[in-house]
Parts: structure tokens; sequence; C-alpha cells
């Protein structure tokens, strides 16, 4: 045990995280998003974020994929060539092209995250044309290939996504975004809106993906099966603060704060 | 200029070139801008025309804003130089400004177009002035106009091959047959207008300054003189032309841009030039095409431009 320590101070480099975010604050106005949040995330880690409504998960959620820039706080990621950066300093394009080649985000609603008059192998072509794939037969293979990886009918690859099941529509985004083998993936609800057994096999699909390819990702949801299928470590939030974190069995087994302890009763036993 | 302005040969009840000073300076500007950024669209103050917007308004502006008491004016429409369009755009100038006009391309030192670029080579000095209905390449996959303009500023276009992909994977090959994109001095991709893709080779290199004014939308971008202009395409799937497997029926050309023409409803029809000066040129200088002896033909080649597709503009 002390040889393996030694050998990873001195022979490996230290680990780093993927991302660390710190005392990071939104208020829109009166109204607090969310208030002096800080986490690290590390490589291939999965962290949910678990809260009712209003309680700033989505906020938190916007503020660290960059779509929205936090009042205070900042948001540092491992950037391939640099090392660790605070996202709000990069300049628009180089963040822009974090978003659409080292990140993915899986909108709630697969309409914000698909191009819904686009055949689903344009769509999940599209990233590869946009870091400058030129070859059709290629990008079409690829596309089918990740098709057949989220369980989606070859066939249908010249479809358009308006004539999906919203449980296609969700996987076609989780391949849309996967194509470009992105190290960190946002998820806002991703079963949200789907019944439970096409939820159960999309969690299924999503926990083999991400162990498979290492990916680490943020689950933003109020579903507390899903982070505890999903999720290493979970944060509870409640009124824009996190008010208990910890590993997600954890938490969920044994609930300190009398939030989570409300939040894990309420869930309903069939 | 003083002894032009003595004798006026305009109709005096109008400024030179109908439009006011202060907006020809204005347009001026942009076309400055446009041709020092190639490909860019400069947005300028577009001002209401004598006529309705998607028959020219953008392109006469420009016309109006570059043409001097000197200069000779070529109007095309798809094309031809006797469809309404062109001809009263022809007609307008010659009152507004007393130009002088032309259907001949080498005569020309301005041309106004809608739909083609004349067959003849352009040389320098002249300008060709093209009416766009939609300037922005990337509309149709991208509503927002802000983010369209910084895809444009970040150069991220992966965008305009998805819409190529699209049709690959519908038809097999890119079908995109008019309006086709293109990459302008490796910076910009720009909308060639609703030209036939046939006529983009013809924008590459291409001696002449090339305009584009967009009346509704109010933007203005250039191509100056010897400029790269590549049609977007992929690996495996390079950028064509139509090609035609009959010459043209009136004048016998291989190599230009060809018409379908209706001839009876049993199944008869006909290819004609669609540039008409060309064709004309061509009968003249002896060339006959397989009906070129039969005087109908021509009478329905002149036809059928008058009530020629709108295609685009609507």
């Amino acid at each position: 045990m002390s040889a393996l320590m030694l050998s990873e101070t001195v022979g490996t480099p230290v680990r780093q995280p993927l991302m660390r975010a710190t005392g990071v604050s939104k208020s829109y106005g009166e109204t607090i998003g969310c208030l002096d949040v800080s986490f690290t995330l590390n490589p291939g880690e999965v962290i949910g974020i678990v809260g009712e409504s209003g309680s700033g998960k989505s906020t938190l959620l916007n503020v660290l994929s960059a779509q929205l820039s936090p009042d205070t706080g900042t948001v540092e990621y491992d950037l391939r060539h640099k090392g660790m950066s605070d996202i709000f300093r990069l300049s628009e394009p180089d963040r822009r092209r974090l978003m659409r080649t080292d990140w993915g985000i899986v909108h709630q609603n697969p309409r914000d995250g698909l191009r819904m008059d686009v055949s689903a192998g344009g769509n999940v072509g599209e990233r590869l044309m946009a870091i400058g794939a030129r070859h059709y037969g290629e990008i079409r293979a690829e596309g089918l290939d990740w098709l057949a990886k989220v369980e989606l009918d070859a066939s249908r690859v010249d479809d358009k996504p308006k004539t999906f099941s919203g449980g296609m529509q969700q996987r076609l985004q989780i391949a849309r975004n996967l194509v470009t083998r992105p190290r960190l993936i946002f998820m806002d609800e991703p079963t949200g809106g789907l019944d439970v057994s096409v939820q159960a096999r999309l969690l299924d699909l999503l926990r083999g993906l991400v162990r498979e390819l290492g990916i680490a990702a943020i689950v933003v949801t109020h579903d507390l099966a899903v982070v505890r299928l999903l999720a290493d470590r979970l944060m509870v939030m409640r009124h824009g603060r996190v008010v208990e974190e910890g590993l997600t069995d954890q938490v969920l087994d044994d609930p300190h704060h009398p939030y989570t302890q409300l939040l894990v009763s309420s869930v309903l036993q069939v | 200029m003083n002894a032009v302005v003595e004798k006026a040969s305009w109709d005096e009840a109008y400024n030179f070139a109908y439009l006011d000073e202060q907006t020809k300076r204005m347009i001026r500007r942009a076309l400055l801008k446009a041709v020092a950024i190639p490909g860019y669209q400069v947005p300028f103050g577009g001002r209401e025309m004598p006529l309705a917007y998607g028959w020219g308004t953008g392109g006469m502006q420009v016309t109006a804003s570059v043409i001097g008491p000197s200069d000779t004016l070529k109007v095309i429409d798809q094309g031809a130089d006797d469809t309404t369009n062109a001809v009263s755009i022809r007609r307008f100038f010659k009152r507004v400004a007393g130009v002088a006009t032309t259907e001949a391309t080498e005569e020309a030192s301005v041309i106004q177009t809608r739909h083609r670029i004349p067959e003849k080579p352009l040389k320098e000095g002249q300008v060709l002035v093209y009416q766009v209905p939609q300037p922005e390449p990337l509309r149709k996959l991208e509503p927002r106009e802000t983010e369209t303009r910084k895809m444009h500023g970040y150069a991220e276009y992966g965008l305009m091959h998805v819409r190529l992909y699209e049709d690959i994977s519908r038809f097999g090959h890119i079908a995109t047959t008019y309006s086709y994109p293109v990459m302008v001095n490796g910076r910009y991709v720009m909308s060639p207008s609703p030209i036939p893709k046939f006529d983009n080779p013809k924008m590459e290199n291409n001696p002449a300054i090339q305009l584009f004014g967009a009346g509704r939308e109010k933007r203005i971008y250039a191509i100056p003189p010897y400029t790269s202009v590549k049609s977007l395409d992929f690996d495996d799937h390079p950028f064509e032309v139509q090609r035609w497997p009959q010459a043209c029926a009136l004048c016998g050309a291989r190599d230009s841009y060809l018409d379908e023409v209706v001839l009876d409803d049993k199944g008869g029809r006909m290819f004609v030039c669609s540039d008409t000066h060309f064709c004309a040129d061509r009968q003249e200088k002896g060339h006959r095409g397989p009906m070129a002896a039969d005087p109908a033909a021509g009478a329905f080649a002149r036809s059928s431009d008058t009530s020629a597709r709108k295609e685009g503009e609507r």
C-alpha cells in the first residue's frame, strides 16, 4: 500500500481533476439561481445533482457548461493543451470549439439538442464535419457505427428525428454528442418525459457507454433512481445551495440533512 | 463631369442614376468594405426602389452606385436580355442615368444579372452586379441571425457540409443545382445567388469585379478580381457541374448552359442556350443547331424565356 502510494507520487503525475468549480454563484436579480457552489470532478467520474424544481440545478448546469456566465466564482477545466483554465476567460471561438468537441450536452428536450429536419446520420455527422471531416463515406460509416452503439436500427439512418419516438430521439442525441469522444458530458434530466421501461433501457445504455468510454458526466435530475444507477457521487441542492454531498449510496442510504431525508423518503415505493 | 451635367442626357426629374448622392456614397462605402473582405456580407441602408422586393432592388442599388455617364449597361435575367425584368431594369437606367445599353457581353462595362453569369468570359474592368434574394448561405440550416454571424466570424462552417451530406444521403449525389455554396478567398462561405452551379467555376479567378446586392435583406458582398472561389464538396463526392447530352438546338453549342423548352404536349422538347446573346452571336457566325432552320423553334425559345421561372426569389 505504501509502495503504491509512493510510486503514484513519484512515478506518475498526481491525478489531475477534470473540472473544478469554486464558489460559483448566479442570481437573476433578486432571485437566487445557485449560491457558492464548489466541487471537483475527476476524469471518468459521474456526479449527480438532485433537488426539487427551482433548487438551482439547471442554473448550475448551464453555468458549468458555459451556457451562462456566473456572477462570481470560477469554473476551471482541464484543456487538452493548456491544462486547467478558467472557461470564462477563453476566447469565444475557443469556448465554442471546446463545447462541440471535448464536451457533450444532452438536453432534456431532444428538440433543443437535435436538428429535427436533418436526417439521423446528418445529426450524428455534424460534429465530425464541424471539426473538418470531409469524406462522406467515413462520416456515414461513423454515423452508422454510433447508431448501432445506441441501439438504433441502421435502416433509420436517413430518417428525420421527428419521425422517431421520444426514447429514440434521446438516444440519437446521445450518439450525436459522443461521436467526437468527449471527456465530459452534461445531462439535464436525460430521462425526463420517457415512460419507465424506456427510461430503464436508456439508463442501461448510458451506464454502459459512460463506463466503457470512461467519460465523466454531470447529471442533473430530480429522479433519485437515475442517480442511484448512474452517479458515483451526489450533490443535493436546495434554494440554490448544496446542502449535502458524498458518495451516492452513502447519501441515499444514510441521509444526514433534513431536506435529503425528506427527499429520500418521498420516493414512492411500488 | 461638368460637361456631362451641362447637357444632361437623363430625365432630370431624378438625380443621376435615381438615388441621391448621399445614398450612393453610403452604398459605395459598403462596396469598398465588401471588396476589402471578399465574401463578407456588409449591411447597408437599403432604399425603396420603384420595383417590388425580389425583382432586383439590391442589384439596382449597387448598379446605381457604381454606374457613370460613360458606362455601357447590359442587363440579363436568367441569361436572357429580352425578358420582362431585364427590359424594365435596362429601360429604367436608360431613363434615370442616360447610359448607353447593349446586349453584347464584351461591349458592356456594367452587367447586372439575375441567375446567370454570361457564357462569354469577362474581362478586366468589367463589373458584374448580381441580384441576390437570400445572401445568407447558412439560413436554411440556422435561422438565428446572431448565430450565423458568429459562425461566419469564427469560420465554423461544418453546418454547410451537413446540407451537402443530406443531399448525398437522400439522392446519392450532391443534388443542389443552384445557389451552390462557395468558399471565397479561403475564408468566408458565400451564397453565389441563385446562379446554376454550372456557373460556379466562372467565379474563380475572374478578372471582373463581382458585386452582390440583396435589397430585402440589405446586404452587400463582393468578390474582387482574381480571387479564389471554391465550391464546397466532399473528398469522395467532388464538385461537378451539370452536363447535357444534347447540343443547343439553335446554335449547336455544347459547352453552354441549356434551358429545356417544351414544344408540344406529345413529349416534344428542345434544349437551347440560356444566354441569348451568346446563342445569337454564334448563329450570326454561322453555327447551326439541329433545329436552327425551324422558325417556330426560335420563337418558342424566346416566348419561353419571358415566362422564365422565378425560383429562389419567392
